[in-house]
């Protein structure tokens, strides 16, 4: 279109309703008494984190002599778009039957996956998101797939529980669930699954799968997981990820 | 009430006699038996508390040194009295001496039957008398500086340090909070022993402790009198150790306290036979406490389908109600669950939601009936969140529900931070003033959607419940029908701490708390 200026990817800032205009709202708590100089702190602060023109639109008394605002700033930093690379699970995604299928063609046999919500977590939602029969939102969980034998051994099982329930049900893949992240108390829950398996010398015989709202990929390999599910993931993204590892790893 | 949703009284009567017929048939079975923590929390009702040099708490020293001794049949009771008429000591240095080696309580010689049972009934009745005095002194508070308005508004604090919940929890009164959670660490539901002291570095809350209930109690008054609302506090009576943590709250004057009959089954995989006896003794001491239980149904729905497996919640409110009866505890501490979690993008949900809330509104008139916000659906876009929220606040006030868990437009993401709180507050205080009396204005049309929601979800709990009267309660879990999850009478944790009583058991604090102040 004419007279629209066009994005330069090499530069990119927050858009508004003007391209360029850099405008970002946010909002936060200082732990300072409600009034003028609490705001005139918060647009101090928001200038020194890169914004010009900080604007405090809203600010609260949270009774506690701290202080709530609402604020816009324009960002001045820019960032180039053109040379970011983010490490994803790179595959193309199969429904329900095209899993169903590949098992069939490919694998000949049942797949099994034992699945578990770890350490202290107590938050299934996940897991249970994934494999429960009735999965989520629309996308049936891996109790339903025909081929899968999925195997949910619910919340709170410790690591050294969860390994040998999938030597017992002679596993394919893992998959272990983290929600709460409190004081990165998942890293630690991970990385010990990842080396006690090692250390039985199973890391290889098994496909590790890990998953949860603040899990990325990237961390999860980074951790020595196979791949990592974040926020929006559903069964068939997972069940396509272990399948095709099975293949291709030559596990069947 | 009238009913709106025109409901079968003759239904709504059935579907709770057959609840009733099954909290009788576990009835048997729980007086049958005792339990580990059972045993514990009678030690600490007669005055035992404190840890031995490796934090082990003195409950459990006595109780395991009586185990050892297998006299736990007899129940502690007898063994510390006993030892009180042996030793002239009292029930704590009886337990400091048996914690040094000093005492081996079964093997000390067996006194004269009356006296142990006077030095019982003494020592049981001081402690009686302590509860007695909280739940007046909660009485002249509400008496004298009042009370907000229902439903209460109900918030989380959770930093993991209880010094840094008293500012959260402050904070949150100010801003108009009711009742204040104080969430648990993680896993405390599976430690067979309550730990001791106050908790600075937990994961996710901070541990249900004595004294963690006496730091948040008085910090609470504090707020409550200057402010001029009475906050309650609310802590978590489940897991392994139900009624030591009823003990323990109804001795730091809690208001509040989670203690569902099978939840600790479903979802801790508590064993069930332990879970059914310990859920009766931490019943009996919150009614006597005058502490208002909340039981867990909203759990099914994070597991199961909100509007398939409604019927379900209905069920399982009835027959927690019947097991609260059985404990003594009057309708108007029982708050029974319930959630606003049905998928958001569904085509009139809200409509079903409204017949849902309006459903238990009308079955259980008088229960203050917690009702709990959206979490499964809550995607981490925070705006669409507080709407989500919002809508959950309008059926609250529209529906007249007792105790309003307020949803986060955060929830998902993390633990509640300072302001998240107070958008929550403001926005339940908003609708529940904008819109109070619409449930006193706006009846349903007779015959549609709502009406017959209400009435097929009704239905289909009484039959469940009939099945469930026929199978037993023991079947039922063991068949995956509650949040379809499936538990064995003999699988899961703590069934090792279940014991049978012989004839002469004992608990003086059955017979003193049960069915209120005599």
């Amino acid at each position: 279109m004419e007279g629209i200026q066009k994005v330069d990817l090499t530069n990119v800032k927050p858009y508004g309703d003007t391209l360029n205009d850099g405008m970002v709202q946010m909002s936060f708590t200082l732990p300072v008494p409600y009034g003028d100089e609490a705001s005139e702190a918060a647009k101090q602060l928001v200038s020194k984190m890169g914004f010009d023109e900080p604007a405090v639109v809203y600010s609260k008394d949270l009774g506690v002599g701290y202080t709530y605002f609402v604020m816009y700033g324009k960002c001045t930093h820019t960032v180039d778009y053109t040379t970011i690379e983010v490490p994803k699970v790179d595959i193309e995604f199969m429904d329900r039957h095209q899993v169903e299928d590949y098992i069939k063609e490919n694998i000949k046999r049942d797949v099994v996956i034992v699945g578990a919500c770890t350490g202290t977590d107590a938050h299934t939602v996940g897991i249970d998101a994934i494999m429960n029969m009735k999965g989520f939102d629309g996308n049936y969980g891996l109790e339903r797939y025909n081929g899968i034998e999925a195997i949910n051994l619910g919340s709170q099982v410790p690591n050294e529980e969860l390994i040998a329930k999938a030597i017992e049900f002679k596993a394919d893949a893992i998959l272990v669930s983290q929600v709460v992240t409190q004081k990165d108390v998942h890293i630690a829950n991970l990385t010990q699954l990842v080396e006690m398996m090692e250390a039985e010398g199973l890391r290889d015989k098994m496909i590790l799968v890990c998953g949860g709202p603040r899990i990325s990929h990237e961390l999860a390999q980074e951790l020595g997981y196979d791949a990592g599910f974040g926020s929006g993931s559903f069964a068939n993204h997972v069940a396509t990820f272990v399948v095709k590892q099975i293949v291709e790893r030559n596990l069947i | 009430m009238e009913s709106k949703l025109n409901l079968n009284q003759g239904l709504i009567d059935s579907a709770r006699s057959a609840a009733k017929n099954i909290a009788e048939n576990v009835q048997q079975f729980i007086d049958k038996n005792t339990t580990v923590t059972v045993e514990r929390t009678v030690a600490r009702l007669m005055g035992v508390d404190g840890v031995d040099e490796i934090d082990k708490p003195l409950p459990n020293v006595l109780v395991d040194n009586i185990k050892e001794g297998g006299g736990l049949s007899r129940g502690v009771a007898f063994w510390i009295g006993n030892a009180m008429v042996n030793t002239g000591l009292t029930p704590q240095e009886i337990a400091e001496k048996v914690s040094a080696g000093e005492i081996d309580i079964t093997k000390l010689p067996i006194a004269d039957e009356k006296k142990i049972m006077d030095a019982v009934y003494e020592t049981a009745k001081m402690m009686v008398e302590r509860i007695k005095n909280n739940r007046a002194k909660r009485e002249d508070y509400l008496n004298t500086i009042g009370e907000g308005q229902k439903p209460y508004l109900y918030v989380i604090v959770a930093t993991g340090n209880i010094y840094e919940d008293v500012l959260q929890a402050q904070a949150a009164a100010r801003q108009g909070a009711d009742v204040i959670a104080v969430i648990r660490t993680t896993a405390q539901s599976l430690l067979d022993y309550v730990p001791y002291g106050p908790t600075t570095e937990g994961f996710g809350g901070t541990f249900a402790t004595q004294e963690n209930f006496r730091i948040m109690r008085r910090a609470l008054d504090e707020v409550g009198e200057e402010i001029g609302r009475y906050i309650r506090l609310c802590n978590y009576c489940s897991g392994l150790c139900m009624p030591e943590i009823a003990a323990m709250g109804a001795m730091e004057r809690l208001d509040v306290m989670l203690n569902d009959a099978l939840y600790g089954i479903l979802f801790r995989d508590i064993n069930m036979q332990r879970t059914l006896v310990d859920q009766y003794f931490s019943r009996i001491i919150n009614g006597f406490a005058g502490i208002i239980i909340n039981t867990g149904e909203d759990n099914y729905l994070t597991t199961a389908d909100a509007v398939e497996e409604a019927h379900t919640v209905l069920a399982s409110q009835l027959i927690n109600e019947q097991f609260a009866l059985k404990a003594g505890i009057p309708e108007e501490q029982m708050g029974l669950g319930h959630a606003f979690e049905m998928n958001p993008t569904l085509e009139n949900g809200f409509l079903y939601e409204l017949a849902q809330a309006q459903m238990a509104r009308e079955i259980f008139p008088k229960a203050p009936l917690k009702y709990m916000p959206p979490t499964k659906f809550m995607t981490g876009n925070i705006f669409r969140g507080h709407l989500q929220d919002a809508m959950f606040n309008f059926i609250s006030i529209w529906t007249h529900q007792g105790i309003q868990l307020l949803g986060m437009p955060t929830e998902a993401i993390h633990t509640p931070h300072l302001q998240d709180r107070m958008l929550s507050i403001e926005n339940a205080q908003y609708i529940f003033n904008n819109a109070k009396n619409i449930g006193d204005e706006v009846e349903f049309k007779k015959d549609g959607m709502i009406q017959k929601r209400a009435q097929e979800v009704l239905a289909k709990a009484e039959s469940l419940l009939k099945d469930i009267e026929t199978e037993g309660i023991f079947d039922t879990i063991e068949k995956g029908k509650f949040g379809g999850v499936k538990r064995s009478f003999t699988g899961g944790k703590g069934l090792a701490g279940v014991v049978e009583k012989d004839e002469k058991y004992f608990n003086p604090f059955i017979d003193l708390m049960l069915g209120g102040v005599k």
